[in-house]
């Protein structure tokens, strides 16, 4: 339990304290050291995990097992690497003068309380609580979206804060809904909305609840992981924020809001499936399905449409969350495999892109695919961190993406052979849009005056190396861990 | 049979109809005090229905979650809404609805829907608070028509405090209130939520010197 | 057969009843509005002096009039008095309960506003013309609601008829239902529009471009104004019965016995006192709208007729 405390209580201390004294010059470095305690914490709680299983018993508050730890990890991970890109993107716009002492200690003080309210969203047992974790990681980020007040920063941070919202309080229509047929058949009302005691009741709810609520969590956590049509937020807000603030949403938001459809799903299967007469069981993995085949295909044609490189990338994130959704909606031990290395591997790829992409509007002084040119001949660092990150999330063999997405075509060539051809089809227009945005952007001829800038590459090409070595040899501790988790949503192991 | 009922779950029936009317009556507001007034009333209905379900169903904590209720809900919100707008100098606007009689209708057949998707739900429990499922629901959607049906900040952040309204009556009505825990995150959700909304009215107003969200449209996907 | 002549007879000296105490009623409001207002109101009996004033008067019919201009006040008297000794005043399963259907009620004042509207319009002048089109409008946007709300009481007690409504709410003793409460305020607020009294037309006015109700019988004079006019005060007081003895019936009499009688009267004669009072005092604090938001008024109306059919089919229904 000690590194659970460590991991949850680095954040929000790191949170209260910045709020108070986040404009100093040396907040920085402390948001940096923080984020890596708070990595060295989590990785403790991994190597726990790694020796006895689980954490957290039938009815604790608190529950880490294998589907939550190398989250966990991964986003104490991310948040240090894209801290550690914040420090000196923050003294520069400090020193340009775009931010003020006010907005600095807002800035840390979210940074830290994002990742303190994302921790709590994964390692909790409580599904309310796993709400209010959710809709605090909302409030932590809106006036960081709209940390530059411009009209598109905004309108940008109020189209979030609404939509977001709205999604959030379906959600939690949704887990009334689950609490009250939970409550019908567990008796303590404290335990009734535990995730480990309801999946292991969950045959006894009632299936048409459990259907309605399900559909509820659904569209709810749905419009924060951006499935298409509650999108709309996602390519605004991402593009408006500030970059590490885009880092951090694309990488880790979509993946825990994700994770708490997963979670919800395995009740919903598990009460469907005893009536399999009367209720379709597979009413959730077509929802999802249905869901994240929408998101896939729309975000790839819309890719080709755009003009700011930041939402190109939002999109890609909307695709690639499309194709998880789906991964995880088709069920069976290989698509859910599959997802769950996807939304690792995409979460290191894309907050590696978007520090990269960071870096690039440095270079460029705008954001405008049409203005920034010849990155490989000014930076190269830089250039081909752009291009090699691109071509992970496009993916290329031998990165993690390649593996996942094969794997995800295996299987569905076996569950459901006709939809193989949307799913190319829709590889193949998301890896045009993204490379013919990409390639005069990287190739081109350098503008006059474009000089390199001081752009710290390291933790972009760790990341990077750790989708590679995600692609071409997965660690059988980790392997392991995809494995019980996939045991635990599909009932069968792959391994 | 309704006249077999005890007569606090026959007030918890007639204030369940009372909160669908106020939600009824929120759509209907032209102006913006007189929304953020209806708001506070149906924060105190849904207060008492907490405090009669707490007396029927014998669940102390509830008494707490309604102190809570009139303290964020009744109390402090609608003072945080007056206050912004009255600093603001938006107080004598004139929040227009467009076409309220069609608003109106499309509440109805929202509240007719909601109750045909309840249905299964209703047939399941044995208690009396089943119904009132189909109205908590409905004072969501409502809420959500509010949202979708206004050009301005102000009306669109009372019809999402209203749809939170519509959740908390539903926790309440159908369970008989979450656990403790849960209810006091969501009220703090609901307060840092509601502080937020205040300081962002300042930002969008600075920024575009009006609250009309209808204006907030540079974004979208424009034929380049 | 005795008590079938009884019954009769009652059903008679209700009509009687009926008919004789609506000038009382509409003099107890306006001494309650005077009294409100910090004036001096005139004799309760002033309406039956007004009345009788005008009975004995000479009756001018224009020219331009057709013979339904000297019809039309007998129609109207004769339509409301039938609405009269349909309505439940003093005992329910009277003989005459067997029509005592809401829809045959509706029907009779929509025969009288009928009549009425046409008898504006007869003469020719303008201002019969704008007052006869002005009740029709709102009327038609104040059928619906009272009609959806009738239709709540009658899906609670499973039938129109009045009697077998009343019946039936004695029957289930106290009950608080949302439906009825919803169908209440609708049908105050439906009756505030039908009997033309603020905020939807001021009864007292002298200015001829505010009226409704007056503006359609500004031609009658003598005899057929008496007519009219009582009328006019019958319908209200078969408003207030109707609202006091459906949602609040603790009183009146199910069968027919001399005590029983005895507190039927007394139970109505106070009812009618509150209700008049209530009357009074939402006439005094409200402001009579302006035409062009009277829609929106009945519009609230009817949205709170369908809350409260909204509200039996889902709440009260098992």
């Amino acid at each position: 339990m000690n590194a659970l405390q460590f991991t949850l209580g680095i954040p929000l201390l790191a949170s209260m304290l910045l709020g108070l004294f986040g404009q100093r010059t040396w907040a920085k470095t402390f948001n940096v050291w923080t984020a890596a305690a708070g990595f060295a914490a989590s990785l403790w709680l991994a190597w726990g995990i790694l020796q006895n299983g689980v954490l957290g018993g039938e009815a604790t508050q608190f529950y880490v097992d294998s589907f939550n730890v190398y989250l966990i990890t991964l986003t104490a991970f991310v948040g240090a690497t894209s801290a550690l890109f914040s420090r000196p993107y923050m003294a520069r716009e400090r020193a340009s003068g775009r931010l003020s002492d006010g907005r600095m200690r807002l800035y840390h003080s979210s940074y830290q309380g994002f990742l303190f309210t994302l921790q709590l969203a994964l390692s909790t047992n409580n599904l309310g609580v796993l709400w209010v974790a959710m809709e605090g990681a909302t409030l932590a980020t809106v006036l960081l979206v709209s940390l530059y007040r411009t009209p598109g920063a905004i309108e940008a941070a109020w189209k979030y804060f609404i939509i977001c919202g709205v999604g959030i309080a379906l959600a939690l229509f949704g887990t009334v809904l689950l609490y009250f047929a939970a409550a019908r058949v567990i008796v303590d009302p404290d335990q009734a909305l535990l995730w480990s005691v309801l999946a292991r009741h969950s045959s006894e709810f009632d299936p048409v609840v459990m259907a309605i609520a399900f559909v509820f969590l659904l569209v709810g956590y749905g419009t924060k992981v951006g499935l298409v049509p509650m999108h709309t937020w996602l390519p605004d807000a991402h593009s408006e924020g500030p970059t590490p603030m885009s880092a951090v949403l694309s990488g880790l938001l979509l993946n825990v809001a994700l994770y708490a459809v997963v979670r919800v799903k395995i009740i919903t299967d598990g009460a469907l499936a005893m009536h399999p007469v009367a209720h379709n069981p597979h009413l959730p993995g077509y929802l999802m399905m249905g869901f994240g085949l929408l998101s896939f295909t729309v975000a790839g044609l819309f890719l080709h449409r755009q003009q700011d490189i930041k939402r190109l990338y939002s999109y890609s994130s909307i695709e690639h969350m499309g194709l998880i959704t789906f991964a995880f909606g088709l069920g069976g031990p290989l698509a859910t495999f599959a997802a769950l290395l996807h939304m690792t591997v995409h979460s290191l790829t894309k907050s590696a892109i978007f520090i990269t992409v960071g870096h690039a509007s440095h270079i460029a002084g705008t954001q405008l695919m049409a203005n920034i040119r010849g990155l490989i001949r000014t930076q190269p660092a830089v250039g081909w961190g752009l291009l090699i990150g691109t071509a992970a999330i496009a993916g290329f063999p031998p990165f993690g993406v390649f593996v996942s997405e094969f794997l995800l075509l295996i299987a569905t060539m076996k569950a459901q052979p006709w939809l193989t051809l949307p799913l190319l089809m829709g590889l193949a227009v998301a890896f045009a849009g993204l490379f013919r945005h990409l390639h005069p952007i990287v190739y081109g001829d350098a503008p006059e005056g474009q000089n390199p800038v001081q752009a710290n590459m390291w933790p972009v090409a760790v990341q990077l190396m750790l989708v590679l070595w995600l692609g071409l040899a997965i660690p059988a501790f980790l392997a392991r861990w995809f494995d019980q988790a996939t045991l635990l949503i599909s009932g069968e192991g792959l391994l | 049979m309704l006249n077999q009922l005890p007569l606090y779950q026959q007030a918890i029936l007639t204030l369940a109809a009372m909160i669908l009317f106020s939600s009824f009556a929120l759509l209907a507001q032209n102006r913006v005090l007189a929304m953020i007034h209806v708001f506070a009333w149906q924060g105190l209905l849904v207060a008492l229905t907490t405090t009669f379900v707490a007396y029927d169903s014998g669940a102390h904590h509830l008494y707490f979650s309604a102190a809570l209720t009139v303290a964020l809900k009744v109390l402090f919100i609608p003072w945080l809404l007056h206050r912004l707008v009255r600093r603001m100098g938006i107080d004598r606007e004139m929040h227009e609805v467009g076409h309220p009689a069609m608003v109106l209708m499309t509440a109805a057949a929202l509240v007719i829907f909601c109750y045909y998707v309840a249905q299964p739900i209703h047939q399941l429990s044995t208690s009396i608070t089943r119904n009132t499922i189909a109205i908590s629901m409905a004072v969501v959607v409502l809420g959500l028509l509010m949202l979708i049906t206004r050009n301005k900040a102000v009306s669109q952040v009372i019809g999402f405090m209203s749809l939170e309204n519509g959740l908390f009556f539903a926790a309440v009505a159908a369970t008989n209130g979450m656990p403790m825990v849960v209810e006091l995150g969501i009220a703090f959700d609901v307060l840092v939520a509601a502080v937020i909304f205040g300081v962002f009215f300042f930002h969008i107003r600075d920024s575009i010197d009006s609250l009309d969200v209808a204006q907030l449209n540079q974004l979208a996907e424009h034929d380049q | 057969m005795n008590e079938d002549l009884n019954a009769w007879l009652l059903a008679l000296v209700q009509t009687g009843t009926f008919v004789l105490l609506a000038p009382l009623f509409s003099g107890w409001v306006k001494r309650v509005k005077c009294w409100l207002q910090n004036r001096r109101s005139p004799s309760l009996l002033q309406p039956y002096r007004d009345l009788w004033r005008l009975f004995g008067k000479e009756t001018l019919v224009s020219y331009t009039a057709s013979p339904l201009f000297r019809i039309a006040p007998y129609i109207i008297a004769g339509s409301t008095l039938l609405a009269a000794a349909v309505v439940p005043l003093l005992a329910v399963n009277l003989p005459t309960a067997a029509i005592a259907d809401v829809i045959v009620l509706a029907g009779f004042f929509a025969l009288a506003r009928f009549f009425l509207a046409l008898a504006g319009m007869d003469v020719g002048t303008a201002f019969g013309g704008m007052g006869s089109s002005r009740e029709m409008t709102l009327s038609a946007l104040a059928e619906p609601a009272m009609l959806i709300a009738v239709f709540t009481l009658a899906m609670v007690a499973s039938s129109t008829n009045l009697s077998t409504v009343i019946n039936h709410t004695l029957a289930d003793g106290m009950v608080l239902r949302p439906s009825f409460l919803f169908a209440l305020l609708s049908l105050i607020l439906v009756a505030m529009a039908e009997t033309g009294r603020i905020p939807v037309d001021n009864p007292a006015t002298h200015l001829e471009l505010t009226m409704i109700h007056e503006a359609m019988i500004l031609e009658y004079s003598g005899r057929h104004l008496a007519l009219v006019e009582w009328a006019a005060q019958l319908k209200l007081m078969i408003y207030g019965v109707l609202i006091a003895n459906i949602f609040f019936p603790w009183g009146i009499a199910t069968h027919l016995n001399g005590s029983v009688l005895f507190i039927a009267v007394a139970a109505i004669g106070i009812k009618l006192l509150v209700l008049g009072t209530a009357l009074a005092l939402g006439e005094s604090m409200l402001a009579k709208m302006r035409l062009f938001r009277v829609p929106a008024f009945l519009t609230l109306a009817l949205t709170l007729a369908l809350i409260g059919l909204l509200s039996h089919i889902i709440l009260e229904v098992n």
